[in-house]
């Protein structure tokens, strides 16, 4: 069947040759200057001398010759009217601003009849892209030539071939030498040749391309008549064993990036719950507007984004003590006027602080408008880590890890090691007592509970980064944080980092089998029926206090 | 003028609020509908559609709270679930409705909802079978909600799960019901719920006639369920309830199986919630995932707690209050609602503690104070 398509395919070309034949030689010379190919760019008008113009701009050492071709391909390459000059050219408004190829001089503004674009044609396109290809697989800049040499993969084609044997001659960088080795196999999987394949298939150890896989099944498929798509046994035994392997490690990897993100939502938990384990662990608080508290933290962020747009590289760090102050200032002055007053009514104040939640998402609607925000994310925290083609790792996520860590150390460190932790700890066991002693119980209250509702501010600045900030932010946590909160017994912050991080890994091991919304509800059943068996949580403090 | 009425209740002695409330909802339930039907459009004593449609409404949600203040108010157990159960009822309800369309849906579909033919489904799940049948909808609306209710309150009572635990926990099982209703998958209708609906036993729920009725039995439900409720409370089994709200350990100690009770009554509470979903959704004319927000549900425990918790007429007059209150603000100052509504929570629970019931009681001992003043000899 092949041989049938290719015969008028032949005719073509012969034809194309011998026409070709026909035609003058205008084209110039392969060791003309970059000053006459540009010269010669601006007069000609067959496509055939715009190639081997092309071709001479490519070999050429000048490094004016890629901004060139770069401008042909994306079309902003002109020549004047006037004097035939070579010029770049962008629009501008109605007009067109163009500078001189050779100079490099700035010509300003110009009408757009005054100039002409260099046409082309999709086979001068597709010379230019492999051209430029290859000119980026030599590029010093090493990010450059590994995506050069992936582009490559997605887009595969058999001339491509010399040029990956050229870039791999030369490459020393491990991470380009094995995707040009991919790209090279991908093509080499389409050749005709059995051996070629076999090749290809050898070329493929220790590669986590999933292109390839997909292409390895594709080998093994059977097609309408009953046939292999791959003809020879020996290259498709090959495949089989070749594609077993990659799943494994396909597995394993998916294995790791699913406890990756288990383990980075479970610090999404653990920071969205730690500030609750305070109020509602330490001090028994059942705080409702604790959501809403998170919500501040990350409006704060989105405020101190606007006073600083110059410095949005450091808009967190300052957004992390702001957030901090303004969630902890609304929850002393929540303590002081209505929490005060309900000490030991634990229903009212469920009622009372939930009440204060929807006065604070109205007043953000009335002050921010209802419509979602944008918190812009700094460089430093966009972008992944790859480990190979089955994992890359997100930075925000790994940040987030790092920092719900460094939230519940500090905590813990404040709790226990410090002077009014010890006082904290004190009016929690006993009251009477700790105010006997001379502290003043009301005030270290009103303390506790800003120190909680400040570290739910520190989450709401993390949680910027990863959803979108609106007035009902605070209430998608609110459910999960009373649950990571209860899951791992009230009172006790290592129980809530425990809780957090199992939870996280369970949802995320359940997602891809049950879907998100799902999983979701089956750890929802999950801790409810968890609760009858073990009402005070995992880790229940015991003794004689815990009767309330 | 009360007393002929209930002479020989014994039960309803001493409970004026409560003659007051019955005396009310039989006199709407017997007048509305003929201001709404007889007296011409334009007297000053013709009560509208939408004003009948919206108490009628009003009412469902009074069956809810009182529902609520039954097991919050004499058994102490804080449900911020109890949106769940009238979402249930509502839901069985809404299926029966919804097989009654029959071909007259959109796609004319005899067989499927129009929803399932959208999803391109092609045949009725097993749970929708059976649903044609107008008995076997209203038996589901009491069972699906006591079935879930019994099989959550036995696992949570029978541990020992009290107080803000049970809350939380109850909160948590109307998020996953809210999370898995929203599915497509459920064949409930996914996001848009079950609406469209046409008539009920054959009577088009778009007739003023249709309506009226709606309203009537709306009324009447809801003082049998007051009676109902009064005639627990009073007996000897409700003076264990209140023992268990005011000090549930001593009770157990004496020997009653305090779960029981607590079973019982939370079961009971949960089918009269869904009766109350049930009459609800032919006159709203929707049933949606959107009930069963942990919102709603905490919303109902406010009404109980500005009408006055533990009183049970309470629970009625803070579910019209509010309610009113919502449907004027939401439509007069949507951007107010939310700071009032917040704002009751914090009044209600700091200022009010018995509601605005409390308010009237207070007011009157201090009359009787007054009168005590004046004859002390007489006050011992």
């Amino acid at each position: 069947m092949n041989n049938c398509i290719r015969v008028p395919a032949l005719i073509g070309t012969v034809l194309a040759v011998l026409w070709s034949m026909l035609l003058p030689q205008t084209a110039l010379a392969l060791e003309a200057s970059f000053e006459q190919n540009v010269a010669a760019m601006a007069a000609a008008k067959k496509m055939r001398d715009k190639e081997t113009i092309i071709d001479n701009l490519a070999a050429s050492d000048d490094p004016r010759a890629l901004q060139v071709l770069k401008a042909l391909k994306a079309g902003e390459l002109y020549y004047r009217k006037i004097d035939r000059a070579l010029v770049f050219a962008q629009r501008q408004d109605a007009k067109m601003h163009i500078s001189d190829v050779l100079s490099a001089a700035d010509w300003g503004l110009v009408k757009k009849s005054t100039i002409k674009k260099i046409s082309i044609n999709n086979k001068l396109r597709n010379q230019m892209r492999a051209l430029l290809a290859e000119r980026m697989l030599l590029h010093q800049d090493n990010s450059i030539r590994l995506k050069a040499a992936r582009d490559l993969s997605k887009n595969i084609d058999a001339k491509n071939h010399a040029i990956i044997d050229r870039a791999l001659a030369v490459e020393q960088d491990s991470k380009v030498i094995e995707a040009l080795n991919n790209a090279s196999a991908l093509i080499g999987l389409q050749s005709p040749i059995e051996a070629d394949r076999l090749l290809a298939i050898i070329k493929l150890a220790g590669s986590s391309n999933t292109l390839a896989m997909a292409k390895l099944a594709a080998m093994m498929e059977l097609d309408d008549s009953g046939a292999y798509s791959e003809p020879s046994a020996k290259v498709r035994v090959a495949a089989a064993a070749q594609l077993k392997k990659m799943k494994g490690s396909a597995t394993f990897f998916a294995f790791l990036e699913n406890l990756f993100f288990g383990v980075s939502y479970g610090s999404v938990l653990l920071l969205a719950a730690v500030g609750l384990a305070i109020t509602f662990g330490v001090m028994g608080v059942i705080n409702m507007a604790h959501g809403e508290m998170i919500m501040l933290g990350a409006y704060t962020t989105y405020v101190v984004q606007l006073i600083m747009p110059n410095f949005i590289e450091y808009s967190l760090l300052v957004a992390v003590p702001a957030a901090f102050l303004v969630s902890g200032a609304m929850g002393v002055l929540i303590e002081r006027t209505v929490i005060r007053h309900l000490y030991g009514r634990p229903l009212e104040t469920l009622l009372a602080t939930f009440g204060i939640s929807l006065v604070l998402q109205q007043l953000v609607r009335s002050v921010f408008t209802p419509l979602n925000k944008s918190v812009i994310t700094p460089q430093w925290l966009s972008g992944s880590m790859e480990i190979n083609g089955f994992l890359s790792l997100t930075y925000n996520r790994m940040y987030i890890i790092v920092f719900s860590i460094i939230v519940l150390l500090a905590l813990i460190f404040i709790l226990k090691k410090t002077f009014v932790g010890l006082q904290m700890r004190a009016v929690t066991q006993n009251r009477a007592m700790a105010n006997s002693m001379g502290i003043r119980a009301g005030w270290v209250d009103a303390l506790t509970f800003g120190l909680g509702s400040g570290v739910a501010g520190i989450a709401g600045v993390a949680l910027s980064q990863l959803t979108n900030v609106g007035p009902n932010l605070g209430q998608a946590y609110i459910i999960d944080s009373f649950m990571v909160v209860v899951f791992g017994g009230v009172g006790n912050l290592f129980g809530t980092f425990f809780a957090a991080l199992s939870l996280g890994v369970a949802n995320k091991f359940i997602e891809p089998v049950a879907g998100a919304v799902l999983a979701k509800i089956i750890v929802l059943i999950f801790i409810v029926l968890f609760i009858q068996w073990r009402p005070r949580g995992l880790f229940a403090i015991k003794g004689r206090f815990v009767e309330d | 003028m009360t007393a002929p009425l209930f002479p020989s209740s014994s039960f309803l002695a001493g409970d004026s609020g409560g003659k007051g409330l019955l005396l009310v909802l039989l006199v709407a339930a017997i007048f509305v509908p003929v201001l709404n039907l007889a007296v011409p459009d334009g007297s000053i004593f013709h009560v509208s559609s939408y004003t009948l449609t919206l108490v009628g409404k009003y009412l469902c949600l009074a069956i809810l709270a009182l529902s609520v203040d039954l097991i919050w108010g004499y058994c102490g157990i804080l449900s911020l679930g109890h949106g769940a159960f009238f979402a249930l009822g509502g839901y069985a309800f809404g299926m029966y409705l919804m097989r009654q369309i029959g071909d007259r849906g959109v796609y004319g579909n005899a067989e499927l909802p129009d929803f399932m033919v959208f999803l391109d489904w092609q045949e009725l799940p097993w749970y929708w079978s059976g649903f044609d049948n107008f008995g076997f909808a209203m038996l589901m609306v009491l069972v699906v909600p006591s079935v879930l209710a019994f099989v959550f309150g036995w696992l949570a009572f029978r541990s020992r799960v009290t107080g803000v635990y049970f809350s939380i926990i109850t909160q948590a099982l109307t998020y996953a019901l809210l999370l898995a209703f929203f599915r497509n998958d459920m064949g409930f209708g996914g996001n848009n719920g079950l609406t469209d609906f046409k008539e009920v036993l054959g009577y088009s729920l778009q007739s003023e006639v249709t309506r009226n009725v709606l309203f009537s039995l709306s009324a009447v439900s809801l003082g049998l369920f007051y009676l109902l409720f009064r005639w627990i409370v009073s007996s000897k089994f409700g003076r264990v309830l209140v023992a268990i709200r005011d000090a549930e350990s001593r009770t157990r100690f004496t020997g009653y199986k305090v779960e029981y009770y607590k079973l019982f009554v939370f079961v009971l509470s949960a089918a009269v919630a869904g009766v109350a979903g049930a009459l609800y959704v032919p006159q709203v004319g929707i049933i949606n995932p959107g009930e069963f927000s942990p919102l709603n549900s905490i919303e109902v425990v406010v009404w109980v707690a500005i009408g006055g918790r533990g009183t049970l007429y309470g629970a009625v007059i803070g579910a019209l209050i509010v309610n009113y209150a919502k449907t004027y603000f939401t439509a007069a100052m949507p951007e107010v609602w939310l700071f009032m509504l917040g704002g009751l929570f914090v009044v209600s629970t700091i200022y009010l503690p018995k509601g605005v019931v409390g308010l009237f009681q207070q007011y009157h001992e201090r009359k009787s104070a007054n009168v005590v003043k004046t004859l002390p000899a007489e006050a011992t």
